[in-house]
């Protein structure tokens, strides 16, 4: 047992902790909610092409695989990533008692980042892409930006984490630091432009899985160990579970990739073997899901007092959800059914959406009314994010695990003509487009509602006293 | 102190770096004597082009480039050629096996559906010549001319689709593509070591 941070901090030392890594937290944010926006529309737009595939068929920019794409990488690149680096620069000050090392540095990777995206995203739309799925961002004017950009926010939370002196490092830190290393080197090895035939396969998947695992699911892991103990006021419940999930974690999704392509031309070994680490992924899925429901056991009554519980909860338990399905769908005999189905566009967004993004948003909860000293504006606003969200994906997620399976077994019957695998999916697609239509609903209350915040936060209206910093446990929101 | 990070940092760099030499300098060294498969020749200069076009459309996000395994799918029963090997794609950078199959498996495509019109009309307006598609037309890869040069491939476009006058004539971009589309035929049996190049 060990509390969820070194010693309790007065509110004073916590107020100058996230002082020095304030202006990039909130450059990350803002920007973050401006490419949550922009990737909601391309969303939308994509989903809606398949009711209505002669719509806005005139312009290259507006076509289906045009739009997906920039959907994709603005909601990784752009809202997950920018939001996921303000985290992590409001969250290792905090953990190891130490301000934000060079802050400038980590501002100007910021806006470094957001120069990638601002020519990378619509480079998409005009046509340039590197062709590989999660690499699509151009190698020429969009990667580099994100490189430096990266390696500057990086470099600043990494000096920052070797500066300090604390004597016990939270498990949070292992994931959000460790990220920081293992991104750079990932992305660098999928944007090599060396390979070719089925080793620019192998090595696409190598680099998609990855990120997946090793950049987005490890530093929501660590806001999640972070947040649910904090807003509890209780300690996590395990320190030899945290540190066996996440070795085992390491270890095992770093060799996950290849079931992308079971049942495809690459070696049988590489295959075999990432359905076995695959497999063994329970391990480490069971360690954080014991360790945070163990947290949460007795305290679940605290989520009708706060938004961010109920955002990180519905997060972690989402980890849990994704990590399954996803060994699930490692197996050959679900493989074969799912492979080339929505299923697989359904298992991305329990990961991306249910867990990364629900865990995104309710860190920003938390985090923002302390970066600028001001509570939320409205109650009302959550409550409508929340149910918007919460309503959105769950019918986002169900409609294309029931079309994605009916579509894979009209496939795999070769008397079905394959008309039947497009037709059956028709009804779950419309459903999806309405689920997405919510979801975006649920951005634009967000987003409004941050606007709210900062313009009164700007003008200097009457502020409220940080009191939840005095009274870190539950609290409850203000009208 | 500053011990601990370290240690985390380098069990993470060591980690990523064994992930990496086994799923990523292995294959590629062992990859690298893969040879091309019977029949199998380099891209022409507008097959290319046109596989330039099929990247940039995104092609690849509605169909695959990947026969699976016939012990495991039933993907040669339903006609879309024999299992893919790793020589079917030295000529693919970047590949494009793909992960959805909103429509049919374009491995075999230039075997299957071999003309060149049924293509390009298809790409003008699937739903012409497959009334339930759902997938995009590309008109802006054609143009609409009063009157068809001799250099020209005209579309011949079903009236319910053509436009009010004129004729639709393919742009060069929907010419390559075609070329591109046509030249994707993996159909020539293997040698038989060939043919199981999984057991390895
Ligand atoms: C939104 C998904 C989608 C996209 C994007 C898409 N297609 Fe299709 N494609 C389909 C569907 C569905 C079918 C089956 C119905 C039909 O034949 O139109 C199909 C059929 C085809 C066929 C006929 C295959 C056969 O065996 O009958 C070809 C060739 C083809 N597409 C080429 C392309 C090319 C080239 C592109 C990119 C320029 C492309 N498709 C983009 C969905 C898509």
């Amino acid at each position: 047992m060990t509390p969820p941070e070194s010693p309790p901090a007065g509110t004073a030392e916590r107020s100058a902790l996230d002082f020095a890594g304030r202006e990039p937290a909130l450059l990350c944010f803002v920007t973050a909610v401006f490419w949550l926006l922009v990737g909601s529309i391309f969303g939308d737009l994509a989903s809606l092409k398949f009711q209505f595939p002669d719509w806005l068929a005139d312009s290259g920019a507006l076509t289906f695989g045009r739009l997906r794409t920039a959907h994709l990488n603005a909601m990784i690149y752009g809202w997950s990533s920018l939001a996921m680096l303000g985290v992590s620069c409001w969250l290792i000050p905090r953990l190891v008692r130490q301000p934000l090392a060079w802050p400038r540095l980590a501002v100007g990777g910021a806006m470094i980042w957001n120069i990638g995206l601002l020519s990378g995203v619509p480079g998409l739309l005009a046509g340039a892409t590197d062709g590989l799925e999660w690499l699509e961002l151009d190698w020429r004017f969009s990667d580099p930006w994100l490189v430096l950009g990266g390696a500057m926010v990086g470099g600043a939370l990494l000096r920052t984490v070797l500066g300090s002196k604390v004597e016990h490092l939270y498990v949070s830190v292992w994931y959000t630091a460790a990220a920081f290393v293992w991104f750079p080197i990932l992305f660098v090895i999928g944007n090599l432009r060396v390979y070719t035939g089925v080793e620019s396969a192998a090595v696409n998947w190598f680099y998609g899985h990855n990120a997946l695992g090793f950049w987005l699911t490890a530093i929501n892991l660590g806001a999640i160990y972070y947040l649910l103990p904090k807003v509890l006021g209780r300690p996590i419940h395990s320190y030899q579970l945290s540190l066996v999930g996440f070795w085992a974690f390491a270890f095992f999704y770093s060799l996950n990739g290849m079931h992308h392509l079971v049942g495809g031309p690459i070696p049988t070994w590489m295959i075999t073997t990432s359905i076995v680490a695959s497999g063994m992924m329970v391990i480490p899925v069971g360690a954080v899901a014991v360790n945070h429901h163990m947290t949460m056991v007795g305290r679940f009554g605290a989520l009708r007092y706060s938004p961010t519980l109920r955002f990180v909860v519905l997060g972690a338990i989402s980890y849990t959800a994704v990590s399954l399905q996803g060994i699930f769908t490692a197996f050959v005999e679900v493989n074969r059914v799912t492979h080339f189905t929505q299923w697989t566009i359904a298992h991305s967004h329990v990961g991306v959406y249910a867990f990364v993004t629900l865990t995104l948003f309710g860190s920003i909860y938390y985090i923002l009314p302390r970066l600028v000293e001001r509570e939320w504006p409205s109650a009302s606003l959550i409550r409508w994010h929340f149910w918007l969200s919460l309503g959105g994906i769950a019918a986002y997620v169900l409609a294309l695990i029931v079309g994605g399976v009916l579509q894979g077994m009209a496939l795999l019957d070769p008397a079905r003509p394959f008309e039947e695998s497009v037709t059956v999916t028709l009804p779950w697609l419309a459903v999806r487009t309405v689920a997405g239509l919510v979801l975006t609903a649920g951005h634009l209350v967000f987003a409004w509602h941050i606007a709210l915040m900062l313009s009164r936060h700007l003008r200097r209206e009457r502020r409220l006293p940080p009191w939840h910093e005095a009274q870190p446990r539950l609290y409850e929101e203000s009208g | 102190m500053n011990l601990r990070v370290w240690l985390l940092l380098l069990g993470a760099v060591a980690i990523m770096s064994f992930a990496a030499m086994v799923l990523v300098v292995v294959p590629a060294a062992l990859l690298t004597e893969v040879k091309p498969s019977p029949g199998l020749e380099p891209y022409t200069a507008s097959e290319a082009s046109g596989r330039g076009v099929y990247i940039r459309e995104g092609c690849m996000y509605c169909h695959s480039q990947q026969v699976r395994d016939t012990t495991i799918t039933t993907d040669e029963a339903r006609g879309w050629g024999r299992p893919s090997v790793p020589g079917d794609y030295v000529y693919d950078a970047p590949h494009q096996l793909g992960t959805m199959r909103t429509g049919p498996d374009l491995m075999n495509v230039g075997a299957r559906l071999p003309d060149r019109r049924w293509q390009l009309l298809h790409l003008y307006q699937p739903r012409a010549v497959v009334p339930w598609s759902i997938m995009p037309s590309f008109p802006y890869l054609f143009e609409v001319k009063a009157q068809a040069g001799p250099d020209d491939e005209v579309v011949t476009v079903p009236p319910a689709w053509a436009p009010e006058s004129g004729v639709v004539v393919a742009g060069p971009e929907a010419v390559a593509l075609v070329d591109y589309l046509l030249s994707l035929d993996h159909t020539q049996p293997l040698a038989p070591t060939e043919a199981t190049p999984r057991a390895r």
